[in-house]
């Protein structure tokens, strides 16, 4: 286990209250002018011997994405633009941190607006975490008042502002481009790429785009060095991550740990345990909702980072943990899940948008065993024909998880699903065009 | 997608209560000049507000107005984002979290309880017209499930019973008290916490 000085987040747990004071105890707001005077490329290059990997999801080395803002400011201002917008089933790290360490967040503000020349910050919360972004405005107006951010913030000369921005209940806001849409005060639909954000991003200026924990994480790695940081969890997966145990634990809860923890080590040690014991583990969806779930034969031996759970066709994501046991019927709970995206999407493009629901359609059917046969490799094909199809990582995030159930639990599905098929297989009707003839009335 | 419509009955007029205006102008000078288009998501919270929890037609014509910019961009995004009640919900908004991590721990329950308490279907107004209740996806507290949300507050770590006692205050206009009802801590694992001991209770 971790040891507990190594943790970064040390108020979690609000033990020690999130305000200026409490937060300077911790080693907040310290030292930041001799951060800041240590220069832009020494930041930037102690970030990426950290190998700090962003904590959105995606896993992209921060310091390689700060390296991409423009060296000079030219007409355009740069604007620095933090993702706490946070709505992946099973993840609700960011709230935390939003609440119990706002200080840490705002300092990992005014280094990373300085890193990459930005004197406008904004930071996108969901708008379902209205109190708890309120904490987080009582904390920059406290930042405001201690003159810790505002003109010549902290005393280093730099002058930058924080901005709160709400969001409205729109899951897809937390894809970066349209996270800026939404900024912007329109429909949050994403962007192509490219261009990136680095170069036309926000108001068509040079943006830089993090998740809330990465900003967060970012003063203490300076303060104790990239190598102290890159000294934990293994190469290029280093560091700590806060990981959201939910679902049939025992003791479901958030706990900060070192990359590349053994799963059943979360599981057993922190969370609890499973709900009915080890044995009554069914599966595992191990980074939020999108990421392909695991079977438990082989949660035994996993460990969770981002490069390992890839090699498993899965992803570490968000690190939101949701432990399904054998009371479960899984085929309902990604159904749900199937469910979640055909509500959630922008309706940009048609893949997206008409598959996430003709797939939410199918897996219902099949949790009440009302599927044809045929139907298991036409929910497969579906979801061939979304991913990789669409403008944003939506298109991947949505068909997945169902890729993942038809890997890991096409028996199951079989056996529920024996219905003879519905139109006979004939080579002159392309089965899609036959969808009305599936619906519950006439089968 | 989530297909969402206006009401039918539509107040004529409406306008920024003073509060509101002062609200609003703060809000507009947070984004940078001739930018002000950012601030409509803002304004539609103001007007949601100040119009007792849902937006009508005519507060979109007048953030349009105000913020200079065509009305069917403030409808479009009223319209696009779910968090805008676009027809009234009564004082107390009733949202319960029924997505996979919310669901497996029982969230149906929850459901169950508003049916019993305040009505029927989603979406439909109390008997006395002060509440209302509908399933909402990932409220993003699921290590807290199951959950909901009444108007900002979230209320974890529920089940049936508590969820009933919470429904029974709001309809008789009191607010509960938010948070865990099961008495945790915040996120901390219950009775099982295993990091930063030193901390705890200091």
């Amino acid at each position: 286990m971790l040891k507990d000085n190594d943790r970064i987040f040390q108020n979690l747990y609000n033990d020690m209250g999130s305000d200026v004071t409490s937060s300077q105890k911790r080693g907040d707001w310290v030292d930041t002018k001799d951060l800041i005077d240590k220069g832009r490329d020494w930041i930037i290059n102690e970030v990426k011997s950290s190998q700090l990997r962003g904590r959105g999801g995606a896993g992209f080395p921060t310091g390689l994405k700060w390296s991409f803002a423009p060296k000079e400011v030219g007409s355009r201002p740069h604007y620095l633009v933090i993702n706490g917008d946070e709505s992946e089933p099973g993840t609700c790290k960011d709230r935390d941190i939003l609440r119990f360490e706002p200080h840490k967040l705002i300092e990992g503000c005014l280094i990373a607006a300085y890193a990459v020349q930005a004197h406008v910050c904004y930071i996108y919360i969901r708008g379902e975490y209205f109190v708890d972004g309120e904490k987080l405005q009582a904390a920059i107006d406290e930042a405001y008042e201690n003159k810790l951010i505002g003109r010549n913030a902290a005393g280093t000369g730099w002058d930058l502002d924080i901005y709160i921005h709400y969001g409205a209940g729109a899951y897809i806001c937390g894809e970066e481009t349209a996270l800026l849409e939404s900024i912007e005060g329109k429909k949050g639909q994403p962007r192509l790429k490219p261009p990136f954000p680095a170069l036309i991003g926000l108001y068509g200026c040079p943006t830089i785009i993090n998740n809330v924990e990465t900003i967060a994480v970012v003063p203490t790695i300076l303060r104790r060095g990239g190598k102290w940081f890159a000294s934990l969890g293994r190469e290029k997966n280093t560091g700590t991550k806060i990981f959201c145990i939910s679902g049939n634990v025992n003791n479901p809860c958030n706990v900060e740990e070192e990359m590349n923890i053994p799963l059943k080590e979360l599981i057993e040690v922190h969370a609890g345990g499973v709900v009915g014991g080890w044995e009554n583990l069914q599966a595992v969806i191990p980074g939020g909702s999108s990421m392909p779930l695991i079977p438990k034969k082989k949660c035994e031996t996993l460990t969770m980072d981002f490069d390992s759970l890839m090699a498993e066709k899965s992803g570490l994501g968000t690190a939101g943990i949701v432990v399904i046991n054998k009371d479960q019927d899984i085929i309902k709970c990604m159904a749900r899940i199937a469910r979640f995206y055909k509500h959630e999407s922008c309706g940009q493009c048609t893949p997206c948008r008409e598959g996430s629901g003709w797939m939410w359609r199918m897996l219902e059917r099949m949790a009440k065993g009302e599927a044809s046969r045929d139907e298991v490799d036409m929910l497969g094909d579906v979801t061939n024909q979304i991913a990789g199809h669409t403008i944003c990582a939506f298109g991947e995030g949505s068909s997945w998880p169902v890729q993942g159930l038809l890997r890991h639990f096409k028996k199951e599905i079989e056996e529920r699903n024996n219905l003879d098929l519905i139109v006979e297989k004939k080579n002159t009707i392309p089965y899609l065009v036959d969808q009305h003839l599936l619906d519950k009335k006439n089968a | 997608m989530s297909l969402r419509r206006p009401a039918k009955d539509q107040p004529e007029t409406f306008e920024f209560n003073s509060s509101s205006l002062e609200a609003a102008k703060t809000i507009v000078s947070k984004y940078p000049k001739g930018k002000q288009q950012s601030a409509v998501m803002a304004l539609l919270y103001i007007a949601q507000r100040q119009n007792n929890n849902w937006i009508p037609l005519a507060a979109m014509k007048c953030i349009a107005k105000f913020l200079e910019m065509p009305y069917i961009k403030v409808y479009e995004v009223a319209t696009f984002y779910t968090m805008y009640n676009l027809s009234p919900v009564g004082k107390f908004f009733v949202q319960v979290c029924t997505t996979t991590p919310c669901m497996i721990r029982g969230a149906n329950k929850l459901v169950e309880a508003c049916k019993e308490k305040i009505s029927e279907n989603e979406t439909e107004l109390s008997s006395d017209k002060s509440c209302s209740w509908m399933e909402v996806e990932c409220l993003g507290a699921c290590v807290n499930a199951p959950m909901m949300q009444i108007n900002d507050d979230y209320y974890e770590d529920l089940d049936k019973e508590k969820t009933l006692e919470i429904l029974e205050k709001i309809l008789n206009g009191e607010k509960p008290k938010p948070g865990s009802y099961r008495g945790r801590v915040n996120n901390e694992p219950e009775n099982n916490r295993k990091t930063l001991m030193d901390l705890k209770n200091a």
